[in-house]
Order: structure tokens, then C-alpha cells, then sequence
């Protein structure tokens, strides 16, 4: 009997070992209390690291499992390897936090490895159930991990923020998948593909409300409104955290959805992409031009920078996959070293988070400024810097598929983002320094410096990255 | 064919001496050996680069000294190369490079270090950005020298540097994200960005027509063409002396040769259709900043409109495309980068001692500063354009190559050759001459050997190219009468073709 037979779980490998190890490890919490931490934080890191290894290893080609719903190919490694970096770095970038703030949980750690695997699963998502299935595994652990910090109240405030609008956008989304199941008679994508042919009213329903989902996770406008919130609540390593693989995760699905799922129906959802795009853009651009709270400051930049990576997906081209992927890989790299500063911006009366803390930081701390300074004008999208390169792509694909408007408003919007980055630079650079930084921590400077590096020196050597982004996008289509 | 990458070399060398000065030590010997170490960087530079000018074949219009090596994939690769336009640039370049050095000596004593391998970072990309053979690459130079420029504005600048740089940046980057979407509808258009095949390629009437107003966008802003010129004059303000040279000499001249590699070689019928706009903003710019300049109180700001009014005679003279006129742009441009590159530093030797920019503070020092004087009216007299001084040349180029295709446009731009007599003779006689009355000057010193060695090579090139301006139109003649040749036969087709219908 073919029922009986187990499916084919050599594609599922490194989503069993992140599994197993996070059960495995929340054993060992439970029972070496004393001295359990450091330990799960450094087995965390090596499950991931192991995760990645199995993900190259796993033999080419596009490979499927249980029928169809579990798919690997270029794409899916592409994005599993770069949410695996984020979590992982995430997990470094924590350390020196929680020792400081007395706030040593091994949780933290299993639960993001938990969330980790909740990414796996949607990046590997090729029909509704599966991508529902991932995407509530990877929120989960996010909602208990911003409310990390139990006796702050913004941090509790944050999580329950997060959870409360979080469950409203599930609620859509599967709202939307019926709605789609409803009038397709499937929820495998390539089912769905199949049968929607030219659409119709109640199928386009569904898109959008799918979509109001999508939007939600990767904090789109207009579904954005939590993002400032639970980034400025949420403790600030766990604020890298989201800003980084979640999003990569969340595009994925967003991508991997729109692009396979309703191929047929490319000039329908453009122009809700093309909508959320702008808004975005405008959005992160004009909002964050106030802030200054530097971890808020970093929300709006992000509902920025996910307009700019919708870009891509509007022209719903394989250049434009292509020039999401290489917009996610250099973000997440942005990001993360940003954080790397903000996290080390510590006196010794405890973490500062206002904009106005860095001034003069090039004289305390040169080399700190210097790569926050690049990243910075990375963010801005100024060459040769890597950030350049990911609108670049991005606009490519744009004026390719002939979205000219959405691509001169795309352009517009990021001047006005280059003034608060700008901002940034001149606090550091132009003012008279605001007293020192505690000693920056060890893991720290290493993500710090290999973000900041990777950015500047992109432009020498980008063929790898723009290839591989390249492969990917072509295993797609 | 060269046997080595002479083009990288002269556009990476300020790279890698940028690099060495970053690890020197931050105390009195490191700040020492930071100020020598981009003296000779830049030297040595400019002695590789006349080694270009030396092996160039300037008899040839085709690109010399050409690189290329894959890069972004697809058809965007690493291509460098010189030809007739670009050339002067390159050297003018890193001739004024050593000077600017020297010129910030003594008057930058905070964080000398930074302030090196900023200038030397700049440096890198404003040659990258002339010896660059593709578009992608020419954008990634042409961009990338906002970085350093707005850290030189913002950190040793004067009391309004933070606006000043703000604007500066905000205002570039805005006009050039355009030209970049346009460059990117190239690419698909054309399936390259190889600026040696774009040149003949041609392209179709309505993209031209865009892709031309978004390159007049960056490059008005560059250059800067009025109305959009206001960053100018607030950006030489409070830049520190050296980077108003740089400014003044060499980013607005980015400005000028875009139009000369792009606009007008890839867009003929664009650029014919609309020759006219860009005369009236030329004779608007020449007239109404000469008018704006003689209002002045603040010489740098004097300088600053002048150079927007003498940049006028440039675009008038690149849009005429004659042979003189588009000559005449291109020394106009190589002469008022040395003129006022040297005004410039006129004004930083007074400020140096004084403190002060207001032309009010000063009067009579030719009573203590006779060497002064002399190289100050050099300079004036070019800046007015005297025949024997290489202001002449670009002016008068400029001017009989635009008389033979608008002679109104030509006869108004006249006025502003007038105009700038009044402007520049005025501030002249209001430093320089009358009587030596305000008590702060009773002991102001003459230049001394430092500031000779700076100014005496401008003196002397201001004068030979006066003289003997063959030396640069010489270079360039070959590739400026292809280029004209080239535009003739675009326009001239699409006028055959709308005859025979």
C-alpha cells in the first residue's frame, strides 16, 4: 500500500535537526538550570550553523515531499541560508544583553531556534496549509520573545501588541486562503495556478486578503502600525532579531505565493504590490524623518526598505525575484550591523536609545561611527556601497516591466529617507561628542565589522551573490 | 595596447593611499606623516597621469587606454578608458589634487587624518567618474563622490555647514536617481551599458526625449544650471578653502562633460529639439548671476555666482555643437577649473589671516600684500576673460561657435562678458586698492613660499593656455569632430526622414 509508506524526508533534513535540537536543548535547560545557558546559546548556534551546512549539502535540484507541499529549490536555499544567518547572528548579538540586563533565559535561545524552524517551513511553503503551518510556528515564539523582558512593561506591552494584531492578520490570511480553497477547489499552489485561469471577484477577494497577511509579517503599509511599537517595547536584541530573519522569511512566502500561486493573475495583484510599494516607501521615508528613538527610527526604515524590496516583487518578473533576493541578502546584512551599533550604544547607567546619544561618536568611538556611518549611507542606497546595488537591482526589473511611476516615486522617496540617515551621520561626524560608550562586547564588533565590510567592498566582487540571487529567482518561474 | 592598467592605477593610487594613512597612528607624528604621505599620493598621481596625457594619440577619436573586465554580469562590465573629451579632465584633476593638499596645510589642523583620506577618496572617484566606460560605473563614481564631499562640508566647514552640506547632498542625489532610472531604461533598450557601444547606438524619438530631461536633471544640478544652482553658493561658503577648489574645479565639471558624453552623443534628436531650452537657461544664468554676483558682500559667494554665469558659456557652447562652440565648452570648462580654483585659494590666503570673508574688511593691500596683488589680478583679469589669459579662449570659443547658429543667444551672453568686468574688477578695487585704513590689516604678511608654490603653477597655466590654448584643443579636436560628425548625421536623418514623409 502506498499510504503506508513514509514520504521522502531527505528534503526535511535540516528542519528535523532544528527541531530535534531545540527539544533537545530546552531538556538540557530544564535540568543544568545553574550553568544552562551559555551552553544552549552556543548549541543554538552550532544547530544552526548545522542547518545551513545540511541545506548546501542536500543533493541540486528541485526536490518535493509529502505531495507536493514541501518544496526545495534554489529559491528556498537561497532564503533558508540567509534566515539561518539572521538567527543566528541574532542569537550572538544577544549574549552580552542578557548578561548585562540579568536577563539570562535559555528559552530565548530554543525559542528562536523554535521560530527559526517556523521560517524553514514557509520558505519551503508550496500550498496554503503548509504556509499557514510555518507561519505560526515562526510567530509564536516571536510574540513570547518580545515580551521577554516579563517585569518591563513595554516590553510586555510590545508582545501583547504583537499578538493581539498578529492574531488579527492570521485571521485574514486565512480568511483569504478559504476564499481562494473556495473557489479553486485546492490549496496546493500549483493547484491553485492551475485552476484560477483568469480569476474572478471572488478569487481576487482572496488574493487580497492573503495579501493583507502577507503585508502584516513583512510590516507593509498599511498594515504596518505595529512595527514602531513592538520594535521601541521589545528588548533590543530581540528587535535585531525581527528586523532581520522574519523578514526574510516573511518575503519569501510573499513571493514564493504570489509568483506561483497566481501567475495567471500577474496584472491583478501588481497593482496591489504596486500600491503597498508606494505606500511603504513614502511611509518609512516621511514617518521616520521625526523619530528619535533610534530603535523606532529603524522601524519606519524598515517598512521603507520592504517597499523597496516589493519594488521587485511588483514587476513580478524573474528579474525583479532576482531583485528582491539580492535586496533581502544586503538588508538583512544592513540591519543587522546597524543593530550591532545600537546595541553597543551602553553607558554605564545602562542602554541609551536616543538619536542624540550619538553625537560626536566619531571622535569617542571612530571606528564604530565610521562602519555605522557606511551602513548608514548603505540604508540610503548611496554607491558603491552595497545598499546601491539592491535598489538598484530592484529598479531594473521596474523599468524592465515598465512600472515607471511606481519607479520615479520609488527614487523620489529614497531622497528623502537619505535625510534621516543623513541625520544620523551628522550627529556622529558634525556635533561635539555627547561623552563615551561602554566598551564595545566581542561578538558585537564581529558582526559589526563583517556587515560593515561586506557592504563597502560589495561593489568589488557582487557576481556571487547576484548569481546565486539569479539561480534562485529562475528556479521559480 | 598598454601593458598594464594605467587608468586603474591613476584612479585606485589615491585609494590605497587613503588606506595607508587610515592606519597611521592618530598623534603628532601620524597627523605629520598623513599630510606628507597624500602630498606625494596625489604627486605621484599626477605624474602617472601625464604619463597618459604623454602616450595619448591625439590624433585618434576612439577610447585609449581601455580596461574592461567583467563585473555586475550580464552586459555590465568594468570598462575604463580615455578619449579626446575626457582626458583633460583626468589630468586637471589630478593636477589640482596636490594643490588642494598643500592648500589645507596649516589651515586644517582638526583631524587632519580624516580630512586626507576623504580628499584622496574623492579623488579616486571623481578620476573613476571621467575614466569610466560604463554607465553603471560612471553612476557608481559620479555618486559615490557625494559621500566624501558631504563629510569635507559638514565637518570642516564654516558656521552653516550642516545646512549647507545637507542641501549640497539632498539636491545632488535627488537630480541624479533620475539620470539613473534613465540609464536603467537604457540598459533594457539597448541590451548594454557600454558607453563605447551606446555612442552608436540610436535610440527612439520618445525615449530619448525622457531619457534626455532625466540626465539634464542631474547633470543641471551638477553643473549647476539655473534655476537649480542655489546649493552652489552655500556649499563654497562654508566648504573649507580646498574643498571649494575642488568643487569649483573639478564636480562641476562632471556636470559639463555628462552633456558632452551622454546627452549629446546618445540623444542627437533630443538634444536638438531642445538646444533651446538650454539656451535660454544659459543666457539666464549668464545674465541674471553676473547681476546677483555684483550684490555680493561675501567673496566666496562673489566667486561662486560667477562660476554658475561662467558655466553658462559652457552649456550654450556644448549646445550649439560646432566645433567651436563645443571646443569652447570644453576649455571654458579645463580654464575655469584653474581660474577659479585659484580664486579660490586667493580668498582662502586672506581668510587664513583674517578670518573673515566680507569684502568690507578689506581694502588696500596692495600696500602690504604687493604679490598678492599681482597673483589676485591674474586671476580677476582671466576670470573677466582678458585676451592672454585662458578665459579668453573659452569665452570667445564659446561664444563665435554659438553667433553662427543663434546670434541673439550669442549677442545676450555677451552682456554677461561685460557684466563680469563690473562684478570682478569691483571686488578687485575693493580689497586690493584705496587706502590701507582698517587698523586689523596693519600687519597683514605677503605670501609666503608655500602659497607661491601653489599659486605659481595656476599663474603660469593660466597664462599659456591664454597664449597657446592648442595644447588642449589639440587633444580633444579629434574627438570633438567625431562627436560632431556623429550628432550631424543622427540629425540630419531623422530631418531626411521627416521630409520624405
Amino acid at each position: 500500500m502506498n499510504a503506508a509508506q513514509l514520504p521522502n524526508l531527505i528534503p526535511l533534513l535540516p528542519e528535523f535537526v532544528l527541531g530535534v535540537g531545540a527539544m533537545a536543548l530546552l531538556l538540557v535547560g530544564v535540568f543544568r538550570r545553574a550553568e544552562g545557558e551559555r551552553f544552549v546559546d552556543a548549541a543554538a548556534i552550532v544547530l544552526l550553523a548545522a542547518a545551513g551546512v545540511i541545506i548546501a549539502l542536500l543533493p541540486a535540484g528541485k526536490m518535493t515531499t509529502f505531495g507536493g507541499s514541501f518544496v526545495v529549490d534554489e529559491f528556498a536555499r537561497f532564503l533558508k541560508i540567509l534566515a539561518l544567518l539572521g538567527s543566528a547572528a541574532a542569537i550572538a548579538m544577544s549574549l552580552d544583553y542578557a548578561k548585562h540586563e540579568g536577563e539570562q533565559r535559555f528559552e530565548y535561545s530554543v525559542l528562536i531556534l523554535l521560530s527559526t524552524l517556523g521560517m524553514l517551513m514557509l520558505i519551503s511553503a508550496a500550498d496554503l496549509i503548509a504556509l499557514y503551518l510555518g507561519l505560526e510556528l515562526m510567530s509564536l515564539p516571536l510574540y513570547v520573545v518580545a515580551a521577554s523582558h516579563r517585569n518591563s512593561l513595554r516590553s510586555t506591552e510590545a508582545g501583547l501588541k504583537y499578538f493581539v494584531l498578529g492574531a488579527l492578520s492570521s485571521g485574514m490570511l486565512l480568511y483569504g486562503a478559504s476564499l481562494i480553497y473556495g473557489f479553486t477547489g485546492t490549496v496546493s499552489f500549483a493547484g491553485i495556478a492551475h485552476a484560477a485561469g483568469q480569476g474572478g471577484v471572488g478569487l481576487i477577494f482572496g488574493i487580497v486578503f492573503l495579501f493583507a497577511g502577507f503585508c502584516f509579517k513583512v510590516s507593509a503599509v498599511p498594515f504596518h502600525m505595529w512595527t514602531p511599537d513592538v520594535y521601541e517595547g521589545a528588548p533590543t536584541p530581540v528587535t535585531a532579531f525581527f528586523a532581520a530573519a522574519p523578514k526574510v522569511a516573511g518575503i519569501a512566502m510573499f513571493v514564493r505565493a504570489a509568483v506561483t500561486a497566481f501567475p495567471g493573475l500577474t496584472s491583478q495583484w501588481q497593482q496591489i504590490v504596486v500600491f503597498v510599494s508606494i505606500a511603504s516607501m513614502a511611509l518609512g521615508s516621511f514617518a521616520a524623518i521625526g523619530q528619535r528613538n533610534i530603535k523606532r527610527l529603524m522601524a519606519y526604515s524598515s517598512i521603507g526598505h520592504m517597499g523597496f524590496a516589493l519594488v521587485g516583487l511588483a514587476a513580478g518578473t524573474t528579474e525583479g525575484v532576482q531583485g528582491v533576493l539580492v535586496y533581502v541578502a544586503i538588508y538583512m546584512t544592513m540591519t543587522l550591523g546597524v543593530f550591532a551599533a545600537i546595541l553597543s550604544m551602553r553607558r554605564r547607567t545602562g542602554m541609551v536609545e536616543s538619536i542624540d546619544q550619538l553625537a560626536g561618536l566619531s571622535r569617542t568611538h571612530p571606528t564604530l561611527a565610521f562602519f555605522l556611518a557606511m551602513l548608514l549611507f548603505s540604508m540610503a542606497g548611496i554607491p558603491p556601497l552595497a545598499g546601491f546595488f539592491a535598489k538598484f537591482y530592484v529598479f531594473l526589473a521596474a523599468i524592465k516591466a515598465g512600472l515607471y511611476a511606481l519607479a520615479v516615486l520609488g527614487v523620489v522617496t529614497s531622497v528623502v529617507g537619505a535625510y534621516y540617515y543623513l541625520y544620523i551621520v551628522k550627529l556622529m561626524y558634525f556635533d561635539e561628542p555627547a561623552g563615551k560608550f561602554e566598551q564595545m562586547p566581542y561578538e558585537l564588533r564581529v558582526v559589526l565589522a563583517i556587515c560593515g565590510l561586506f557592504n563597502i567592498f560589495f561593489f568589488v566582487y557582487p557576481a556571487p551573490l547576484v548569481g546565486i540571487a539569479s539561480a534562485a529567482a529562475r528556479s521559480l518561474f | 595596447m598598454t601593458s598594464w592598467p594605467i587608468l586603474s592605477v591613476v584612479t585606485f593610487l589615491p585609494l590605497a593611499g587613503a588606506l595607508f594613512i587610515a592606519l597611521l597612528p592618530e598623534d603628532e607624528a601620524g597627523i605629520r606623516n598623513a599630510r606628507w604621505t597624500a602630498l606625494w599620493t596625489t604627486f605621484i598621481t599626477f605624474i602617472i597621469s601625464l604619463i597618459l596625457v604623454w602616450r595619448f594619440d591625439p590624433t585618434s577619436a576612439d577610447f585609449q587606454f581601455v580596461e574592461k573586465q567583467p563585473w555586475l554580469g550580464g552586459a555590465i562590465s568594468y570598462a575604463m578608458g580615455v578619449d579626446g573629451i575626457s582626458l583633460p579632465f583626468v589630468v586637471l584633476t589630478t593636477a589640482l589634487m596636490p594643490i588642494s593638499i598643500l592648500a589645507s596645510w596649516t589651515a586644517i589642523q582638526l583631524r587632519v587624518r580624516d580630512y586626507m583620506i576623504a580628499f584622496l577618496v574623492l579623488e579616486t572617484l571623481m578620476v573613476g567618474t571621467f575614466c569610466a566606460l560604463d554607465l553603471v560605473l560612471f553612476y557608481l563614481f559620479f555618486e559615490g563622490g557625494l559621500i566624501p564631499m558631504f563629510l569635507i562640508i559638514g565637518v570642516w566647514g564654516g558656521p552653516r555647514r550642516v545646512y549647507a552640506s545637507f542641501k549640497f547632498f539632498l539636491y545632488t542625489l535627488l537630480g541624479s536617481v533620475l539620470m539613473l532610472l534613465a540609464i536603467m531604461a537604457m540598459y533594457w533598450e539597448a541590451g548594454t551599458t557600454d558607453i563605447a557601444s551606446l555612442l552608436h547606438h540610436s535610440f527612439p524619438l520618445s525615449l530619448q526625449k525622457w531619457a534626455w530631461f532625466a540626465f539634464l536633471a542631474s547633470f543641471a544640478v551638477k553643473l549647476p544650471m539655473w534655476p537649480v544652482h542655489t546649493w552652489l553658493p552655500d556649499a563654497h561658503v562654508e566648504a573649507p578653502t580646498a574643498g571649494s577648489v575642488i568643487l569649483a574645479a573639478i564636480l562641476l565639471k562632471m556636470g559639463g562633460y555628462g552633456f558632452l558624453r551622454f546627452s549629446l552623443p546618445m540623444f542627437p534628436d533630443a538634444s536638438a529639439q531642445l538646444a533651446p531650452l538650454i539656451y535660454v537657461l544659459s543666457v539666464v544664468a549668464i545674465v541674471y548671476t553676473s547681476l546677483v554676483a555684483l550684490m555680493q558682500e561675501d567673496m566666496k559667494k562673489l566667486i561662486a555666482y560667477s562660476s554658475v554665469a561662467h558655466m553658462g558659456f559652457v552649456t550654450m557652447g556644448i549646445f550649439a555643437v560646432t566645433a567651436q562652440g563645443v571646443a569652447g565648452g570644453i576649455f571654458q570648462m579645463v580654464s575655469h577649473g584653474i581660474v577659479s580654483a585659484a580664486l579660490f585659494l586667493c580668498v582662502g590666503i586672506v581668510y587664513d589671516r583674517m578670518h573673515t570673508r566680507e569684502i568690507a574688511a578689506y581694502g588696500g593691500l596692495v600696500n602690504r600684500m604687493p604679490l598678492y596683488a599681482f597673483v589676485f589680478m591674474v586671476f580677476t583679469l582671466a576670470n573677466v576673460g582678458l585676451p592672454g589669459t585662458s578665459g579668453f579662449v573659452g569665452e570667445f570659443l564659446s561664444l563665435i561657435g554659438t553667433f553662427r547658429v543663434n546670434t541673439w543667444v550669442a549677442t545676450l551672453a555677451t552682456l554677461g562678458t561685460i557684466l563680469s568686468a563690473a562684478y570682478a574688477l569691483w571686488l578687485y578695487r575693493k580689497i586690493i586698492f584705496g587706502k590701507l585704513e582698517k587698523p586689523s590689516l596693519f600687519n597683514i604678511k605677503d605670501i609666503g613660499l608655500r602659497e607661491i608654490a601653489i599659486m605659481a603653477p595656476l599663474v603660469i597655466l593660466t597664462i599659456v593656455f591664454g597664449v597657446y590654448p592648442k595644447l588642449v584643443l589639440d587633444i580633444s579636436s579629434a574627438s570633438v569632430a567625431q562627436l560632431i560628425d556623429n550628432y550631424q548625421h543622427a540629425v540630419g536623418a531623422v530631418h531626411a526622414a521627416a521630409l520624405a514623409r
